[in-house]
């Protein structure tokens, strides 16, 4: 088996052996700590000598003895500290059942006491098998710094008294919700690469969507689960075409649309489809509608901008948010004209979360382009270029900029 | 997201402060380094010499020309930053809020995200 087989066999495994763990021994921080090492073990020694005939136990076996040796060196010293004489050992424990623990894993690494950047790292290692010096490449920051930010994050959940179980009635529809936005967090930082390392954040998206998969095959009737996987999956099969050779923005308009990939936006209609045929409608489900109607269209010329703009319309009024509001103003553009979109924009000129957002600028600039106003669109560009925190985005804007440059 | 926090300090005003409330600055920073490091926010900090050792240098004709002392002429210079990873634009002002030099009038403390990084962090 080659390396990359063994990393990929490696992250399948490392949620159903993590759960063993903690359904055997409970402390999830030990625990997982122990697997981290035995994943670190057989990085080295599959690769050469050969994956051995079950890969599962053998991470488990490692990593119990770990745990186990833990425990021991920390009774060892309470007892080098209170004189005490000496216990059974802790007998090694039967077979745990054959159960899916992705889930459970996946509520505890969301849980509400850590931050976003916690969440996502700690998701990312115990639920994706990554190491703690991949997340830290993929985040960009030094892999001393992941390692303090796990480790805090996994003496918040300890703290906090979190058991290994699911919660139930609105909690766990609660912390699902969580649980999503952390997945998505991890697909958006892969997606909107923008700095340094392009080739690791694309493998973030990856993870993200392998994730999502597993959630969703134990969730199959959740149709926001379902809907999110789809918006994955239908803006990940863009991403061919959504930037040029060099590194530049390409606007879904002038993609060329023979470069998106077919199979993912097959299977991201699919489910768009079977989702839609549920009870109620969700944000993720909505999104990934709007991307689907998207993907439909062959030419941009042929998009079905009403779709779009009653989609968007829904989701204003189920998840009331001014981004949304602007986007809808790029589709009542398109079918009212761009003044309609403008007077939309303009709606949203006082609310403070979108005071000089480079987004609201630039859509501006863009629709006042449409309307001829080549003065108004220079000088919104330029702001908008201003305001970005992303090169790529900076870039395509002072190109738009020169070319209505008046 | 990267921010930068940098200490725009003026000489003039350290030199004026007493030698506690110099002792209490540099432990302010001493607990503000462990905090970071311990929270997982850190990625990197430098402070550096005064800016009367600075050189500047340009090239004109093809030719480099090096001259003495800082760029501006001005009473404050950059002395050192913190280079951290948190959570959002809040957060990173929030801890710049707890770096010492913020409660001295004269000192100024700056925070700006950063938008590319790239270097020894990353092996690619």
């Amino acid at each position: 088996m080659t390396t990359p087989d063994v990393e990929n066999l490696l992250r399948e495994l490392t949620p159903r052996v993590l759960g063993a763990l903690v359904r055997r021994h409970g402390q999830f921080e030990d625990c997982e700590d122990a697997l981290q090492e035995a994943i670190l073990a057989a990085t080295v020694q599959w690769p050469a000598e050969g994956v051995p005939d079950n890969p599962r136990g053998w991470l488990t076996t490692v990593a119990s003895r770990r745990v186990i040796d833990q425990v021991r060196s920390d009774r060892a010293r309470r007892e080098r500290e209170t004189a005490n004489t000496t216990q059974p050992m802790q007998a090694e424990p039967a077979e745990v059942p054959d159960t899916d623990d992705t889930l459970l894993l996946l509520f505890l690494c969301s849980h509400p006491a850590l931050t976003a950047a916690s969440q996502t790292a700690l998701t990312l290692r115990a639920v994706g098998g990554l190491t703690t010096a991949e997340i830290a490449r993929a985040f960009l920051v030094p892999e001393a710094t992941m390692a303090a930010r796990i480790s805090r994050a996994k003496q918040r959940i300890k703290a906090a008294g979190s058991t290994f179980t699911l919660p139930d009635g609105p909690a766990l529809e609660e912390r699902l919700r969580v649980v999503l936005h952390v997945l998505y967090l991890i697909f958006n930082e892969g997606y909107s690469a923008s700095s340094g390392s392009e080739l690791h954040r694309a493998d973030l998206a990856h993870e993200a969507i392998r994730l999502t998969r597993l959630v969703h095959a134990q969730l199959p009737e959740d149709s926001e689960v379902t809907g999110l996987l789809a918006l994955m999956l239908l803006t990940h099969a863009r991403r061919a075409a959504r930037t040029t050779a060099a590194g530049d923005l390409v606007p879904l308009d002038e993609q060329d649309r023979g470069r998106w990939d077919r199979a993912l936006i097959d299977e991201g209609t699919g489910l768009v489809k079977a989702s839609l045929a549920g009870p109620a409608l969700g944000p993720y489900q909505l999104q990934a509608a709007i991307a689907a109607t998207h993907a439909d269209a062959a030419t941009a010329e042929e998009t079905n901008w009403r779709q779009v703009h009653a989609l968007y319309l829904i989701l204003e009024r189920i998840a009331p948010n001014p981004m949304v509001t602007l986007n809808r103003a790029i589709a009542l553009a398109e079918t009212e004209g761009p003044r309609a979109g403008l007077a939309l924009l303009s709606t949203l000129d006082s609310d403070e979360r979108m005071a000089g957002h480079h987004r609201l600028l630039s859509v501006r600039a863009h629709l006042l382009e449409k309307t001829g106003d080549t003065a108004g669109a220079y000088e919104h560009y330029r702001r908008a270029a201003k305001s970005t925190a992303s090169i790529a985005e900076q870039r395509y804007l002072e190109s738009r900029a020169s070319r209505v440059r008046p | 997201m990267q921010f930068l926090i940098s200490l725009h300090i003026n000489p003039a005003v350290l030199d004026a402060l007493t030698d506690e409330e110099k002792a209490a600055i540099g432990d302010g920073h001493g607990q503000f380094l462990q905090a970071l490091k311990q929270s997982g926010e850190l990625v990197s900090t430098q402070a550096l010499v005064d800016p009367s050792q600075a050189a500047v240098v340009t090239v004109r004709g093809g030719q480099p020309v090096v001259t003495d002392g800082p760029f501006l002429e001005a009473k404050e210079h950059l002395g050192g930053f913190y280079l951290i990873d948190c959570e959002d634009k809040n957060r990173a002002i929030e801890l710049a809020s707890r770096i010492p030099d913020a409660a001295i009038e004269g000192l100024g403390v700056e925070v700006r995200q950063v938008m590319f990084a790239d270097g020894n962090l990353v092996e690619a």
